[in-house]
């Protein structure tokens, strides 16, 4: 009975192959993880998931914008389908990251994603982002861990912003070699954006010679400082380094001006408070006080920013446009690379075909210098685990001091240092 | 004598006296520690100090909403925070612009008072309407029906006002004439703290000769005494309770404004929920429906959060204590209401009124 049951199958296998080959253009789908087929009057789908209400709205505008330009910069078209961009709020927290996840995954359409912009709305995303077979490329999310097996790394993760294992460094050796620190505090707010920032920054310091003498952390949406701040003043160190957000990093800034023992104490912090709303809600204690964050320049550059006036006015509000822009470029390039069109101009693009097509992307020169997404290796440091997916060299990094010229409304900062 | 003593007590009665000493003991060794090591200067200790002092008279404006309206109505305005959140971040946006056109530096009294008086009547308008909306049809409901209503009413108000002004975080502008350091028995102290101290101060005296010397004030201590005697004597008692809102209001307006000058940054909607929870604790520690209990409430609310993450908790060997002084505000609570279970000032509730 079995024999011939399988022999029926066997048939009918053999059948079906026939009807296939006969078939001619018919497509027939070997990815692993599957396929999008996009009829001929239907548009190539990408999304994005990206903070674009609340307090930290402004990275999510900044990227926002940078990804229509970049479809504007091909006619809005892709192998002859029109580009449509739709997108979800992810709020800056894990919860948002995982709504917005959900709602994206369930629409079969959507080829890639750009986002997030908060690494907590990252690690909370990609479980199912990933198993839903997508590639998302980041173009802010800055915690390590996010690249690192075996950490919060999930297949189809991509991140063309800088991994804070270079932020971190940068702003360590700027703060040993460049400013004659010596002894470092940090404060975190809880994040994994924040806590491995400052775990990075406390590590490098002390390799180069420095010593910490303290390591705290507030929570969010605390609005007095001053005991924390006293804490760190006991000791009087040379820099206070927070990598934190608005408005914590604000009430640190402004509160600090009160305490006794801080006087000689420079401020830090990093990309979280590179925002035009900084320097005018934190006060005129902002003045002199230093931040990390993406830096990039040249002629394509300025280009862009002609775009951005001509297409929204002004300048981009966050520092995190550019990655954003090289992000969607290098998804829309992956699948005109992997696509299979067919007579009548059906669009295949194999899903895990994409991944593979953007970790191919080693050579890639964006706004933000070169672009590497094969794997990568950390060991230098002190990191074991194999990394996927950071297409960052390390270029595009720059210290920025905020003088009184951005309290009085210029932005963004005068540029002190590039490594 | 000693033998009727035994047979009264009870083992709740033991375990809160143990539980009593012990807190003692551990408060004594925590406070020791810290004070041995010498971690930290005196000057530091004072900004701790004057810092929670003005902390705590905006916490102490709040508590008073909290505990008028309780003495009248024996209710929980639980949407309190967002009436004080109403007026604070109504007056952001007039203190920004008496900014930029440089009032606020040229005459800064003209314009606090301005911001206040902003600030006191958006917060006094929203309590009002808040009461005739909210609170008035439920008056003869169970003491459940209002408090959950009082919880709806504060996220309507939070999402009506993120509508209306967005979601950002806005700053008060800093008033130049405000921002120097004064020497208070030898130690620097922003002028500003002081300011605000002084002002509070000013508003709850005020406060309390209205309730014990006007005839409105008698009014209203008639109903929180008895209502139905209060009516029956010819006390209009909506007029009265309006007036409570009001003033209740006004007052969490002002708190807005002073939280504003002494602590410029994170105004946004959500900016009330904290305030309004940890004035309620002043308002709960002091007594809750006695006046000076909340004023006194408040102050020291706020010193003990600011000042004992530090002088306890670390003296215990806790560690990044200031994370712990939400939790911490309100163990003190807790503790204060194991040994005075009426609150500070408060009297033993009559069983009619409790």
């Amino acid at each position: 009975m079995s024999k011939r049951l399988f022999a029926l199958l066997a048939a009918l296998i053999v059948a079906s192959m026939l009807l296939t080959a006969c078939g001619g253009a018919q497509f027939e789908c070997d990815d692993a993880i599957g396929c999008v087929d996009i009829a001929p009057d239907e548009p190539i789908h990408i999304a994005y998931m990206l903070t674009i209400s609340g307090a930290t709205a402004f990275l999510g505008q900044d990227s926002r914008g940078a990804i229509e330009i970049a479809i504007d910069d091909r006619g809005g078209e892709l192998l002859g389908h029109p580009i449509s961009l739709t997108g979800e709020d992810t709020l800056c927290s894990a919860e948002g990251g995982q709504t917005a996840a959900t709602k994206v995954a369930a629409d079969p359409t959507i080829l890639g994603i750009i986002g997030t912009n908060c690494s907590s709305e990252a690690t909370a995303a990609m479980p199912t982002i990933s198993a839903a077979g997508l590639v998302m490329l980041s173009p802010s999310n800055t915690a390590p861990a996010l690249t690192l097996e075996g950490e919060t790394w999930q297949p189809g993760y991509f991140r063309i912003c800088h991994t804070d294992l270079f932020q971190g460094s940068v702003a360590a050796e700027f703060a040993y070699n460049e400013l004659g620190s010596r002894t470092a505090a940090t404060i975190h707010d809880g994040s994994p954006y924040a806590d491995q920032l400052q775990q990075v920054f406390a590590g490098r310091f002390q390799e180069l010679g420095g010593t910490i003498t303290f390591q705290g952390a507030v929570n969010v949406g605390d609005t007095d400082m001053r005991t924390v701040l006293t804490s760190v003043a006991a000791d009087s160190p040379d820099i206070l380094y927070y990598p934190i957000f608005e408005p914590e990093g604000p009430f640190i800034t402004a509160q600090a001006s009160e305490i006794g023992g801080l006087e000689g104490t420079t401020l830090m912090g990093a990309d979280g408070l590179l925002s035009d709303s900084f320097p005018e809600n934190a006060g005129p204690n902002v003045v002199g006080m230093y931040l990390s964050g993406p830096y990039v320049s040249g002629a394509a550059y300025d280009d862009f920013l002609a775009k951005w006036a001509a297409k929204f006015g002004g300048v981009p509000p966050s520092g995190f446009h550019a990655f954003a822009y090289d992000g969607t470029n290098i998804l829309l390039n992956a699948i005109e690379q992997v696509a299979i069109v067919d007579d009548d101009g059906t669009v295949h693009v194999g899903r895990q075909a994409l991944r593979d097509a953007i970790t191919g992307t080693t050579n890639y020169t964006g706004l933000t210098g070169r672009l590497d997404c094969s794997d990568n290796d950390y060991s230098a440091f002190g990191i074991d685990n194999p990394s996927h997916g950071d297409c960052a060299t390390g270029e595009a990094l720059a210290i920025f001091e905020i003088t009184q010229a951005e309290l009085d409304g210029n932005w963004p900062p005068p540029v002190v240092y590039t490594p | 004598m000693l033998k009727r003593y035994f047979q009264n007590i009870s083992w709740v009665d033991v375990f809160l006296r143990v539980f009593q000493i012990a807190a003692l003991i551990v408060i004594t060794i925590g406070i020791y520690n810290t004070v041995t090591t010498g971690r930290y200067t005196s000057a530091q200790w004072a900004t701790l100090v004057f810092a929670g002092l003005a902390q705590g008279s905006v916490y102490a404006l709040i508590a008073l909403g909290y505990t008028l309206v309780y003495g009248i109505l024996l209710m929980i305005n639980f949407a309190h925070g967002e009436v004080y959140m109403a007026g604070a971040f109504t007056g952001v946006f007039l203190a920004q612009y008496l900014s930029n056109i440089g009032f606020l530096d040229s005459n800064p009294f003209l314009g606090v008072t301005a911001l206040i008086l902003l600030a006191g009547t958006v917060s006094t308008l929203i309590a009002v309407l808040l009461e005739r909306i909210a609170y008035r049809p439920l008056r003869g409901a169970p003491r459940l029906v209002p408090l959950i209503t009082a919880i709806g009413a504060s996220f309507a108000l939070q999402y009506t006002f993120r509508g209306l002004y967005g979601a950002e975080f806005r700053a008060y502008p800093a008033v130049k004439a405000l921002s120097g350091l004064v020497n208070v028995f030898g130690f620097n102290v922003p002028l500003v703290q002081l300011v605000v101290l002084a002002a509070a101060v000013v508003f709850m005296v005020a406060l309390y000769l209205f309730v014990e010397r006007t005839k409105m004030g008698k009014a209203m201590r008639a109903v929180s005494e008895d209502k139905d005697v209060a009516r029956l004597m010819g006390i209009d008692i909506d007029k009265v309770i309006v007036t409570t809102f009001a003033i209740g209001g006004a007052l969490a307006g002002v708190a807005g404004v002073f939280n504003g000058l002494f602590r410029p940054q994170g105004v946004y909607f959500f900016m009330g929920f904290f305030p309004g929870l940890k004035a309620f604790t002043a308002a709960v520690l002091g007594g809750i429906g006695n006046l000076p209990g909340a004023m006194i409430g408040g102050l020291l609310l706020g010193v003990f959060e600011s000042l004992f993450p530090n002088l306890i908790l670390e003296g215990l060997g806790i560690p990044s204590a200031n994370q712990l002084r939400d939790a911490f505000a309100f163990t003190m609570l807790v503790l204060i209401l194991i040994f005075r279970p009426q609150g500070i000032f408060g009297e033993r509730l009559a069983e009619k009124k409790a």
